[in-house]
């Protein structure tokens, strides 16, 4: 009976899950993998994508569902980080992580939040099919910021191809400018104290404090916020259309409040995500990211009606992690060469969210 | 008598999960009469006629009691299909009708007149080709059968509804073989020349010799065109007469009765020591689908009980569901002489009006929340109780809300976990105690609760409805309760409007007779009654 009610608040999925990763972690040494580099990797990955996954929980709240539509906080978030390395360039082109990093965020925030809102003027209109929409709205968002990318009139070496001399690259390196400087040891170690404390190395284990530190502050306010008389009006309006409107609250307003948090939190996620990568990846590169940060929140518990900031630290970990462990492994049992880990990501991913997706329900109200 | 009955329904019972529907009613129906069959909002007509169809809902919840007799043969109705086949038809009260077919072509939908060709002989029936002379022909033959002057080639969708309700009717007059045709409310949509129409139509057929069964709430259609009628009240049988022995007034007593069963004594009737006014409807209409009101006037006196009762359908819900915004409305409602501004959301909240919904679960509460979370909801959001801080940032106090989470579940008496338990999982009846508990907490000077009892176990009811009388008492609060269960409102309400046709029929006192109640259910009014009388 105990040992029941337990595995139901954990939920089936989710201790299958934790024991396959948890045997994954077993098994990785026997195959000869280097046990600190996977835990190194564990850490690195879930300190990348910790707020991009967190941006879907005011999605979910609010009630406009899983934000597929990610990408366009991601476009918002890559506009930031080249136009801080430009300017960067034009000032005379000095290391500056740090004045990088802030005028990043301070660029891309405020693109984020008219996206947003125009984002969440749209999914009014669609109430009942918002994921499908919004599936679609990443896409589109890609494509059309692949054409921003070629004509922004950059001229910083690090961004524009070196022979054309116009159009940004596909990969875009932030050697000189704010990669790594929360996450990466070798990168911390020229930085004055405390700011060199900000990633280190134990036992051969790197860990990124810096910046698991800023994604666990960043959930804190989301913590707060789902607290705060606006996020418990912002939930209840994802929860119950009809109670929140008799309550005096806009439930449209609300909506996209969650939609301009969850957009802006998604191009925050990108900065740090760059961040700890050393890169910026612009044109298709981010095309499919919304469905992994869709697949982790889900494996972290969400549905597509409720999720929590638990959701977010769990599943995050559970489904970075199976990736990271899982894929060495295959590749030592499977040498058929690179091309199959992708397969196994997009297997594993996009199994995920048909799983979670078919257990929601079709109808309007959370029973429980 | 020696006329054989068409249908004979004997000792019929019905449970659904332990409760009695149905008890041992009888149903005799002879052929060519038009036997109208009326009762109050469960008092067992549908179910009786869900046993008569066979439909899935009786046989599913274990089948019924009793025999059904059609033609004086004994016989076993599993579905609708075998209903069909007995000769039995049913005229629904919202159409089925395909709007983009033709008259025609709805009348023959099902049960097409085909020409066999050399494929259908191969592949089947269903490939024969439509022999639309014919099928126009029947049409047009069903169509005058029940009077009605129109081209059989117009497609469904322009028509006006009585003729859509016509062409329904047309449908089953053109099934061989029928015998009895049940129309389930069917003027309830029609406008009054309609509805003449209507009964002359029914007329016409039974004078074909068709047996109609005629459910209704309209007593004086009743008076007019049936040839007797059976009384429901509760599941059981109270009469079955001729019309010609009874009148308007005796079947109006009959249908409401007293129940036994009584939740709370019924108090004194008190008379108001002031006049002020508290809650004035001004020409109020609620576009609430199937629940219209339709520009009501009433005036609702401060610290006064004030009920609204009626059949379902008839609009007193829409009064509570405009007020609070959900529905788009016209008119004006004043509170103590102020109007509310009903393009602003929540006017009626920053005035000083809490509601208890009628749809618990879809409207009055958060499901996947707790119950405290749900409690100080309301008081959070309108009020900014229970928080502190400013902006984004004002957050809620948990201390507080627990204290009074506490403090409530012990007025009421909530059975539960504890305060952290979610409402989704608690008994209907602890969760009105807790919607209860969130509109109380806004502080109100107005309460309007519908359906307070609805659903919920009588150790509940009573609960509710004495802690209502208390802070009615104690605080001079108006309240304002909308039931449909009479027994109720005039337990403990100090008027009660009678709500008809999205109007109010009737303001009655709760000691008035039966008799009033049934009329003003009706839709008519003692002095109708009295005109009829004498002319």
């Amino acid at each position: 009976m105990k040992t029941k009610s337990i595995i139901d608040r954990i939920g089936w999925p989710r201790l299958i899950i934790g024991l396959f990763f948890f045997l994954l972690i077993i098994v990785s040494p026997i195959m000869g993998l280097n046990l600190t580099d996977v835990f190194s990797d564990v850490l690195r990955r879930w300190a990348m994508f910790g707020i991009l996954v967190l941006a879907m929980v005011p999605g979910v709240q609010s009630g406009i569902g899983l934000n597929f539509g990610i990408s366009l906080g991601i476009v918002a978030g890559l506009i930031g980080g080249t136009t801080a390395i430009e300017i960067n360039y034009r000032r005379g082109g000095e290391y500056q992580p740090w004045a990088d990093l802030g005028l990043a965020l301070l660029i891309a925030i405020p693109i984020a939040i008219i996206l947003g809102y125009v984002y969440g003027l749209l999914l009014n209109r669609v109430k009942g099919s918002e994921m499908t929409v919004s599936t679609y709205v990443g896409f589109s968002a890609i494509a059309l910021s692949n054409i921003v990318w070629l004509v922004l009139p950059f001229g910083s070496g690090t961004l524009v191809w070196p022979i054309a001399g116009e159009g940004m690259r596909n990969t875009i390196s932030l050697e000189q400018s704010f990669g790594g400087i929360m996450s990466n040891p070798s990168v911390t170690a020229q930085q004055p104290f405390p700011l060199n404390l900000l990633a280190f190395e134990v036992g051969g284990v790197v860990v990124p404090i810096g910046t698991i530190l800023f994604v666990l502050f960043v959930c804190f306010l989301m913590w707060l916020f789902l607290r705060s008389k606006w996020g418990i009006a912002m939930s209840a309006a994802g929860e119950n259309e009809l109670f929140t409107r008799s309550n005096a609250i806009n439930v449209d307003k609300m909506r996209i409040l969650g939609t301009v948090i969850s957009t802006v939190l998604g191009a925050v996620g990108i900065i740090i995500y760059a961040q700890v990568f050393g890169f910026l990846q612009l044109y298709n590169a981010p095309l499919m990211m919304s469905f992994a940060c869709v697949a982790a929140i889900l494996i972290g518990g969400a549905s597509t009606r409720r999720a929590g900031i638990s959701n977010v630290i769990i599943g995050t970990l559970l489904f970075q992690g199976i990736l990271t462990t899982s894929l060495p492994v295959i590749k030592q049992l499977m040498p058929q060469g690179s091309t199959l880990s992708e397969v196994i990501r997009i297997i594993i991913s996009n199994g995920i969210i048909l799983y979670a997706l078919s257990k929601t329900r079709g109808g309007t109200q959370v029973e429980s | 008598m020696s006329e054989q009955a068409v249908l004979s329904m004997k000792g019929i019972s019905k449970e659904y999960f332990g409760n009695k529907v149905l008890k041992d009613v009888d149903l005799l129906v002879k052929p060519g009469e038009i036997h109208a069959l009326v009762g109050e909002n469960g008092a067992g007509k549908s179910t009786l006629m869900n046993v008569l169809f066979g439909m899935p809902v009786i046989h599913s919840t274990g089948g019924f009691e009793g025999e059904v007799k059609i033609a004086g043969e004994k016989v076993e109705i599993m579905n609708p299909h075998d209903a069909m086949n007995y000769g039995i038809g049913m005229v629904h009260q919202e159409f089925m009708l395909i709007p983009d077919f033709t008259i025609t072509e709805n009348i023959k939908v099902g049960r097409e007149i085909g020409t066999p060709t050399i494929f259908s002989k191969i592949l089947g029936p269903a490939l024969d080709v439509l022999d639309r002379k014919k099928m126009r022909d029947d049409a047009n033959k069903a169509l005058k059968r029940i009077g009605l002057n129109i081209e059989e080639y117009v497609k469904v969708a322009g028509l006006p509804i009585g003729y859509k309700q016509f062409v329904e009717i047309a449908r089953e007059i053109d099934k061989t073989g029928i015998k009895l045709l049940v129309f389930d409310e069917p003027t309830a949509v029609l406008t009054e020349s309609e509805a003449e129409r209507l009964c002359q139509i029914m007329q016409r057929i039974a004078q074909q010799g068709i047996a109609i069964i005629f459910i209704t709430h309209r007593l004086d259609e009743v008076m007019a065109i049936a040839d007797r009628l059976t009384i429901l009240r509760d599941g059981e049988l109270v009469d079955q007469v001729s019309t010609d022995e009874v009148t308007v007034v005796d079947i109006a007593g009959r249908m409401v009765g007293r129940k036994m069963e009584r939740v709370v004594d019924i108090k004194e009737v008190r008379q108001l020591s002031s006049d002020e006014a508290g809650l004035e409807l001004k020409n109020f209409s609620v576009d609430m689908p199937g629940e219209q009101v339709k520009s009501m006037n009433v005036a609702i006196k401060k610290g006064e009980i004030f009920g609204f009762g009626g059949l379902a359908g008839q609009g007193k819900l829409g009064i509570i569901n405009g007020i609070m915004g959900l529905y788009p409305v016209e008119g004006d409602v004043e509170i103590h002489g102020k109007k509310l501004n009903f393009s602003k959301l929540g006017d009626a909240l920053e005035n000083d009006i809490a509601f208890v919904s009628e749809d618990r679960r879809g409207v009055g509460l958060l499901l996947g929340e707790s119950i405290e979370d749900n409690i100080a909801f309301s008081a959070m959001q309108v009020r900014n109780k229970f928080t502190r801080g400013a902006g984004p940032f004002r957050l809620a106090n948990k201390k507080q809300i627990r204290e009074h989470a506490l403090k409530m579940i012990d007025i009421f008496d909530i059975r539960s976990t504890g305060p952290r338990q979610n409402t989704g999982s608690l008994s209907g009846g602890n969760q009105q105690k807790v919607c209860l508990a969130r509109a109380l907490t806004l502080d109100p000077k107005v309460l309007i609760v519908a359906e307070p009892t609805r659903g919920i176990d009588i150790g509940a009811k009573k609960l509710v409805l004495e802690y209502l009388i208390k802070i009615n008492a104690e605080e001079g609060m108006t309240i304002i309760i909308i039931s449909s269960e009479l027994v109720e409102l005039r337990s403990i309400c100090d008027r009660i409007a009678i709500v008809s046709e999205g109007k109010v029929a009737e303001i009655l006192p709760p000691d008035a007779s039966d008799v009033a109640f049934g009329l003003a259910m009706s839709g008519l009014s003692a002095e109708d009654v009295d005109q009829e009388v004498e002319g």
